[in-house]
């Protein structure tokens, strides 16, 4: 039986009567160790309480749309590369995908398999520093330290594919640059074999950590109806309780062939986001095999690119001994092949959410228009109002588990 | 490719004719998405009704960008709308003169328009009505002019090391 | 665990300079000994913009090491740190931030530009880009690449800590440095 309570007898002047609160401004970058990127937060703070942020952005502000407008589709790919630069390959495959709807080219199944295993590879990669840097700002440096190591490995595999580790240009309009090497298989299944149980390790070193629970639990929780208005997507917005996912929702790329989950979590606290991550990794790992065995099952072992000679470059050998392939090439690259006048967006699942291309062709050797969907550039606004009334080392906390990479927020 | 549904677009063109009008100046399917053009005057109206409407529920942002139309003499501004309970995406267009670039805001419904639509401040001077606090939000706040005119220069314009001659400018 | 057999390595050493040794001394010039020592522990500040930092984890991390040539205590501070370390586009936005930094440095400080876009602006040569951090602080050594390797940026470090070993300790005190510093507009 609740009473109700009876505060005749209070002293009601001395409730009333707070002491004027002295508030102080803390400055929180642009070039501060705990904020993993180039943004500037100016908090207002009562103690150790946040009032209020106010963000700025723009410290790495490279002016990519503008960039586009002036280079032949080919030499974009470069710059998706940059955008999300954790998961390079994602944002190659994104654009190369929307420019392939641009043209209507068909892409075998093949093609989009192995696309796959790249797109999830990247994932992975794009998730292992997210989560570990979570580790390392709750005051676990060792995850990190171990799991780079692994994460090393998926950068031996871009490198047999493509040559390049980080910003890695992979891929070309309508497929790949040349078969996947043997070696490139063997690396794959090796990764497959001991990524799992060094992601396990991770996960105990964590999920179960008194201090890590009490650190990440309703921490920088957002409800999923503000997450929406907010424009949240991917990861950060499933943590929320959302189970939006391209991958399922509007699949592309042969998805729609593959069996996996997509986690959700429940609060949208950092703990979920961490967790989310991870089972996405296991998902991912889950999703490569498969696609594996597809593969094996395939009989075709040669196809890595589209029958539209519009956009595949041809053969470098070719190239340097037969005339017309040289045009051809030189055609290709320097963007003087007839494109259709058009516009079309296409999305696909980054690691960060949705990343969207919109993009304008009025027939030109160059887009009229590119529009990048950033998802970092859109979540990240809704950063004050998640910590407000946190402690500053939970905003620290927030934001290293929103995982906004300066690149994909600057553009 | 986005599954093209057309009942769905065909409802979607309806209720809005029937509520707007004239105000729908075209609507058409390019590639996968239903392509609205409305007039500048309506926009807020318009995808507050989409927003609220209990059929069409568009209920997601997707972007917000700008566009320079520079033989029109026009800006324009592109929203891409998502209903996550029907899987429809829409792309609304709408365009306004040069010489007097306004539009209503839209972060009263969403606010992840606010920087976006900050950021198409930033790049072609299009004016937000009722937008919270609109500022440059990637450059530095004393730049001069509108980068992503098609009159902006891309170049840094401080280099002195590049030989124009060289690559046919 | 797996039995595995690790090669064992030889504790790093750093290399005796020139001098003259006897039974149970050994006499070298200052200059050097200053030098070895500084060389041998340079503390880092990482100024780490975008993809080239994150290649700059990767140099940190377990496989390429850093820490072998005396570098691994990263200083976030630039009060305390002996080499800028700059990774990544610069724009005009930051330019300012980044020369506040190195002004903060104490005396001797050394700038390593890691990558493209901060050695010349890279494929950025746009209006928002500073088009190489030598426009705003003097540079040491600077590393190519989009974004170079870890093998690079290591290649860089020992570059840096060749110029810091055979440093003259008199050159902080010379007019050519001050010309230098009148050249960027600091005193």
């Amino acid at each position: 039986m609740a009473k109700e309570l009876n505060t005749d007898y209070w002293d009601k002047d001395l409730v009333k009567a707070e002491e004027p609160r002295e508030y102080n401004t803390l400055n929180v970058g642009p070039t501060h160790p705990a904020t993993h990127g180039v943004f500037q937060n100016v908090m207002l703070m009562d103690g150790e309480f946040i009032v209020s942020t106010e963000q700025t952005i723009g410290y790495i502000h490279r002016a990519f749309e503008k960039i586009a407008e002036r280079r032949p589709f080919y030499q974009i790919t470069p710059l998706t590369d940059r955008l999300n630069y954790c998961s390079a390959p994602l944002n190659n495959m994104g654009w190369h995908m929307t420019v392939e709807k641009l043209l209507g080219i068909e892409i075998p199944k093949r093609v989009d398999y192995l696309r796959i295993i790249i797109m999830e590879l990247s994932r992975i990669a794009d998730h292992v520093i997210c989560n570990s840097v979570i580790g390392v700002d709750s005051g676990a440096l060792t995850g990190f330290t171990y799991i780079f190591q692994d994460r090393e490995f998926i950068y031996e595999i871009y490198e047999e594919i493509c040559g390049s580790r980080l910003t890695t240009n992979m891929g070309r309009i309508g497929g790949f640059e040349r078969n996947f090497s043997p070696k490139v298989w063997d690396k794959i299944r090796y990764f497959l074999k001991t990524f799992p149980a060094k992601l396990q390790e991770l996960e105990n070193l964590l999920v179960r950590n008194r201090i890590f629970m009490d650190r990440t639990i309703n921490v920088g929780a957002f409800s999923a109806e503000r997450a929406l208005a907010y424009g949240f997507t991917g990861p950060n917005l499933r943590a929320c309780g959302v189970d939006y996912d391209i991958r399922v929702m509007n699949p592309y790329c042969s998805y729609d062939e593959f069996d996996f989950i997509v986690p959700v979590g429940q609060s949208g606290d950092t703990y979920d986001r961490f967790m989310v991550r991870q089972e996405e990794m296991k998902q991912s790992i889950s999703i490569i095999r498969q696609a594996l065995d597809k593969l094996d099952k395939m009989e075709d072992k040669e196809t890595y690119f589209a029958k539209d000679p519009r956009f595949v470059l041809p053969p470098k050998e070719k190239v340097y001994n037969n005339m017309e392939a040289l045009i051809w090439h030189f055609k290709i690259v320097m963007g003087e092949t007839d494109i259709p006048a058009g516009e079309v967006y296409h999305c696909i699942e980054a690691a960060n959410g949705e990343l969207g291309f919109y993009l304008v062709s009025d027939g030109g050797r160059t887009p009229s228009r590119l529009h990048f969907r950033r998802p970092c550039f859109i979540y990240y606004q809704a950063y004050p109002e998640m910590v407000k009334g946190n402690m500053l080392s939970d905003a620290i906390l927030t934001m290293s588990s929103m995982n906004v990479i300066a690149g994909e927020l600057d553009a | 490719m986005f599954e093209i549904i057309p009942e769905r677009n065909q409802l979607v063109v309806k209720k809005l004719t029937d509520c707007f009008g004239e105000s729908i100046e075209r609507s058409e399917v390019l590639a996968d998405m239903l392509c609205l053009t409305v007039k500048s005057a309506v926009i807020q109206e318009v995808i507050f009704f989409l927003h609220n409407d209990k059929e069409l529920q568009f209920n997601f942002l997707t972007t917000l960008c700008g566009m320079h139309y520079p033989d029109r003499e026009q800006l324009g501004v592109v929203y891409h709308l998502h209903s996550f309970e029907n899987n429809h995406r829409i792309r609304i267009k709408t365009e306004v003169p040069l010489s007097d670039p306004k539009l209503s805001t839209i972060t009263t419904i969403w606010p992840s328009a606010n920087w976006q639509e900050r950021e198409t401040f930033e790049f072609y001077g299009i004016i937000f009505e009722g937008h919270p606090n609109l500022q440059r939000i990637l450059n530095v706040d004393d730049m001069e002019g509108f980068p992503m005119r098609k009159d902006f220069p891309l170049e840094d314009q401080t280099r002195d090391d590049k030989d124009d001659s060289f690559f046919g400018r | 665990m797996s039995e595995k057999q690790y090669p064992k390595m030889a504790p790093t050493v750093a290399e005796t300079p020139e001098g003259v040794s006897g039974q149970g001394f050994f006499a070298t010039s200052m200059e050097k000994a200053v030098g070895l020592a500084r060389k041998n522990s340079l503390w880092p500040l990482p100024f780490a913009t975008s993809c080239c930092g994150i290649e700059f984890m990767a140099t940190m991390g377990a496989h390429y090491d850093l820490a072998r040539f005396g570098s691994e205590r990263l200083s976030f501070s630039p009060r305390q740190s002996d080499l800028l370390m700059v990774m990544g586009t610069v724009a005009k936005k930051m330019g300012p931030v980044l020369r506040e930094i190195y002004i903060q440095m104490a005396e001797p400080k050394w700038v390593i530009a890691v990558g493209a876009c901060a050695s010349s602006g890279g494929i950025f040569d746009t209006y928002s880009v500073l088009q190489g951090i030598d426009r705003i602080i003097p540079v040491d050594v600077y590393v190519p690449g989009c974004p170079p390797r870890p093998e690079q940026i290591i290649d860089g470090i020992i570059k840096i800590q060749e110029l810091v070993g055979n440093e003259s300790l008199r050159r902080r005190n010379s007019k050519e440095y001050e010309d230098l510093m009148k050249q960027y507009n600091m005193e």
